[in-house]
């Protein structure tokens, strides 16, 4: 495609530099050892991606099971314990070595560093043993799969998780090994923001996506430790029966769903913080206008990540709690529209009057606008006491956090991934490819979810083998939905592994981006910057420059 | 920690060259320095968060059988001049307020430049660890011989605390799981401690470069603190 080019794009452009940060060493051990925050994003990116295609072929063979009450796969029977597998091992995966690691450890590891004009991240080799321990936890996840099976769903809920025959304890120590690789990403993460801000640049000059990424951060430091602990005493309860889960032993069962929660929660929005970080760099990019209310969104995801630790209890209206508790809880989430309204107000009125343009990384910039939308609004039915009686645990909930995780997370890493993928690897991907893989995502991702709401309200009981042959007409278009999903993702996959083997061509700065990651070279040298940037205007500055013109 | 291991290879050759532990993607020593305490704070965070949920648990665990933990916190005290007296326990308190004294002066000593004495002060912590943990060894084999052991190994065999009640079994449960986790870190200390005597006679540290010995203070200094609470938890409830 033409590289966009707006009134700064040129201004700094240099001819490639021989050596960057992919061919100055070569070898197993250059990569292996490395301590190059861009390096390290890579093999993140790689990592998460697998993760990505192993949890979305159980999707797809979970709603494969579902297209018909008769539960055929390919002419197999699946029985009911085999299907209670698939949606563990889709959750599971998709959850704990997917959408928590995926932002933070690729997009951001790579760019975060070069946004804030800094050489690496604060703690390099704590970066790489982030990921080593990624790599330990993913190979434990995936080896309790093999061993056996796990069958708790992705929530371990007890007393089910401490008396389920399965590998739960092996799945648990994976989920506890990842736990502390995502601490030491946000831990970094931290101290990187608070002290290699390049020279100049203040809190409210930094870019947003690094103020959703700081806030992403904070919730993996204070958040995962208690994930940690808790998976912790649920290894326990199962091997030594410590009697604090389990109430045949004196334990309390909705004990472990508060604790889990309580992690659980705020993870919510360690998936969702990244996602609206991303949009917020694409929304003022292709609208070639500074961004509106940048103190308000900077501040709304700091209130995000204060807010996701008090409302765990939304969780839990129907598990037996106070109903004081309850009317709290409930009051308390319905806070959190305000923040995300605010994101969402903004991103618009950005667009309004902008001079908007329909690249690959805009479709899924608006795509997410409209998808994350239709999830944030149906939270609300479900953070209402009165609906949610009726809701908890249907398809309606399935609905509502895939349109969040999925719609909104996920939309705008592919997003993101489109955005920077000529930064991390100096080639321009198929623009008209992309559209059209853009568009089928769109299509593919409300044909399989939508009708799932419409399921939910119905009485369609979440994780259900069985069905009533009432609810089939709807369950087969979700099905099909789940292969135009397929179907995107295939073709965005081969394209950008297509790009890779063109020579490079892409321009430092494709998109005509302010921030200062496009101030280096596509892709960018070894230490990140030819000399330390300094800043000189505010992030998304597109007023005309009455000196360059 | 990453941070605080040298990094004399990938020299940028910025800031201050003259420094072998300067890394290269911090401006100045003191932005490296700054940056490696709050990490290290960020750390103890999640550790205090880590055994928050245990005392969480504990507390929550003690509101139900109230009863049950108070009669099992017994076991934990020792017949002194014929009164119950939780003597492991407090000799164990005060042998960490000590040690966490001793790594005071040991970061103080390398701040000032005084190899020698830091060593003797490190030194004098490992010791003090060790005394710690050789307590809770004796501590824990009565407990062991009483057969009040967590969950489904409790085994213990007279007219109070009877096997089968709720209660009893968790109490120790609780009781090996955070005072293990807690002894978990004293080892660690003391490797990490080691690893400083090591250093610390190379003559690494100085007025310049401490930073490794300030971070393993702040470790050691929560270590200590966790047993502040810990202590009081377990040896003095009533």
């Amino acid at each position: 495609m033409e590289p966009v080019l707006t009134s700064g794009a040129r201004i700094g452009e240099r001819p490639r530099p021989k050596k960057n940060y992919l061919n100055e060493t070569k070898g197993f051990k250059s990569w292996a050892l490395t301590v190059d925050h861009k390096r390290i994003g890579i093999m993140y990116l790689v990592g998460t991606l697998s993760a990505f295609l192993l949890g979305g072929i159980f999707a797809l063979l979970v709603r494969l099971t579902l297209l018909t009450p008769q539960h055929k796969l390919f002419g197999l029977q699946v029985t009911a314990e085999t299907y209670n597998r698939f949606f563990t091992l889709h959750g599971a995966i998709m959850v704990f070595l997917f959408i928590i690691p995926s932002i933070p450890g690729s997009l951001t590891n790579f760019v975060l560093p070069l946004m804030l004009g800094a050489k690496d991240v604060a703690f390099p080799r704590l970066n790489l043993a982030s990921l080593y321990l990624w790599i330990v936890g993913a190979i434990m996840a995936i080896a309790s799969m093999i061993i056996g099976a796990v069958d708790t769903g992705w929530t371990f809920y007890t007393p089910y998780s401490t008396t389920t025959s399965g590998t739960v304890t092996l799945m648990t120590a994976a989920v506890f090994v990842l736990g502390f690789s995502s601490i030491f990403t946000g831990l970094n993460f931290v101290a990187t923001v608070h002290k290699l801000r390049a020279p100049g640049m203040g809190w409210f000059d930094m870019p947003l996506f690094v103020w959703g990424m700081y806030s992403t951060a904070v919730i993996q430091v204070l958040a995962t430790p208690v994930l940690g602990i808790t998976l912790v005493l649920l290894m326990l309860e199962r091997v030594f029966q410590i009697g604090i889960f389990d109430s045949r032993i004196g334990g309390d069962p909705v004990l472990f769903q508060h604790f889990f929660w309580f992690y659980s929660h705020p993870a919510v929005y360690i998936m969702i913080l990244p996602g609206m970080a991303i949009i917020s760099e694409l929304i003022p990019t292709f609208s070639r206008k500074t961004i509106f209310g940048y103190r308000a969104i900077a501040y709304s995801s700091v209130s995000l990540a204060l807010l996701s630790f008090i409302v765990w209890g939304h969780h839990m209206f129907v598990a037996g709690q106070s109903q004081l508790a309850v009317v709290i809880f409930s009051a308390l989430t319905f806070l959190v529209a305000i923040p995300s309204g605010v994101k969402v107000f903004n991103w618009l009125t950005t667009m309004y009057q902008g001079n908007i343009s329909l690249e690959t990384p805009m479709l899924y910039a608006i795509s997410f606008l409209m998808l994350f939308a239709i999830g944030g609004l149906t939270g609300i039915f479900l953070g209402t006491l009165s609906t949610d009686v009726h809701l908890t645990d249907t398809y309606f909930v399935v609905a509502h956090f895939h349109y969040v995780m999925m719609g909104s997370t996920v939309t705008a890493f592919i997003g993101g991934l489109h955005y920077w993928w000529p930064k991390m690897t100096g080639r321009m991907p198929s623009e008209k490819w992309g559209r059209i893989a853009a568009v089928l995502w769109f299509i593919g991702f409300n044909a399989t979810f939508l009708p799932q709401f419409i399921l939910g309200s119905r009485g369609m009981p979440r994780r259900y083998y069985n069905y009533l042959d009432q609810f089939q007409p709807l369950h087969a278009f979700s099905t099909v939905g789940s292969w135009i999903i397929g179907l995107s993702l295939f073709m965005t996959a081969a394209y950008l592994l297509a790009s890779l083997r063109k020579p490079m061509d892409a321009p430092d700065n494709p998109w005509g981006g302010t921030t200062m990651e496009w101030q280096t070279s596509s892709p960018p040298i070894t230490h990140n910057f030819e000399d330390q940037p300094v800043l000189e205007h505010e992030p998304y500055d597109y007023r005309p420059k009455a000196v360059t013109h | 920690m990453s941070t605080t291991t040298t990094d004399v290879q990938s020299h940028g050759g910025h800031g201050e060259p003259d420094n072998p532990h300067h890394q290269h993607h911090f401006a100045t020593m003191e932005q490296q320095f700054d940056t490696s305490k709050l990490g290290m704070w960020l750390f103890l965070a999640t550790e205090i968060l880590l055994f928050g949920g245990l005392f969480v648990g504990f507390g929550l665990m003690q509101s139900r059988y109230p009863r049950e933990f108070i009669e099992a916190h017994e076991h934990l005290k020792q017949d002194v001049f014929g009164r119950p007296f939780p003597l492991y326990g407090a000799i164990n308190t005060i042998v960490l307020l000590v040690s966490s004294w001793t790594m005071v002066m040991g970061v103080n000593a390398a701040q000032t430049d005084q190899k020698k004495k830091t060593v003797r002060y490190l030194v004098l912590t490992i010791l003090l660890a060790c005394v710690f943990l050789g307590i809770k060894y004796v501590e824990y084999s009565h407990k062991f011989h009483d057969g009040l052991l967590p969950g489904m190994f409790y085994a213990h065999q007279s007219e109070d605390l009877i096997k089968g009640t709720h209660g009893y079994a968790t109490f120790f449960a609780f009781y090996f799981m955070m005072t293990g986790l807690h002894g978990i870190h004293v080892l660690v200390g003391i490797g990490l401690l080691s690893w400083l005597v090591v250093r610390a006679r190379r003559g690494e540290f100085s007025s310049e470069y401490y930073t490794p010995v300030d971070l393993v203070g702040l470790y050691w200094h929560i270590v200590d603190m966790i047993w502040i609470y810990l202590f009081p938890l377990y040896y003095l409830i009533s």
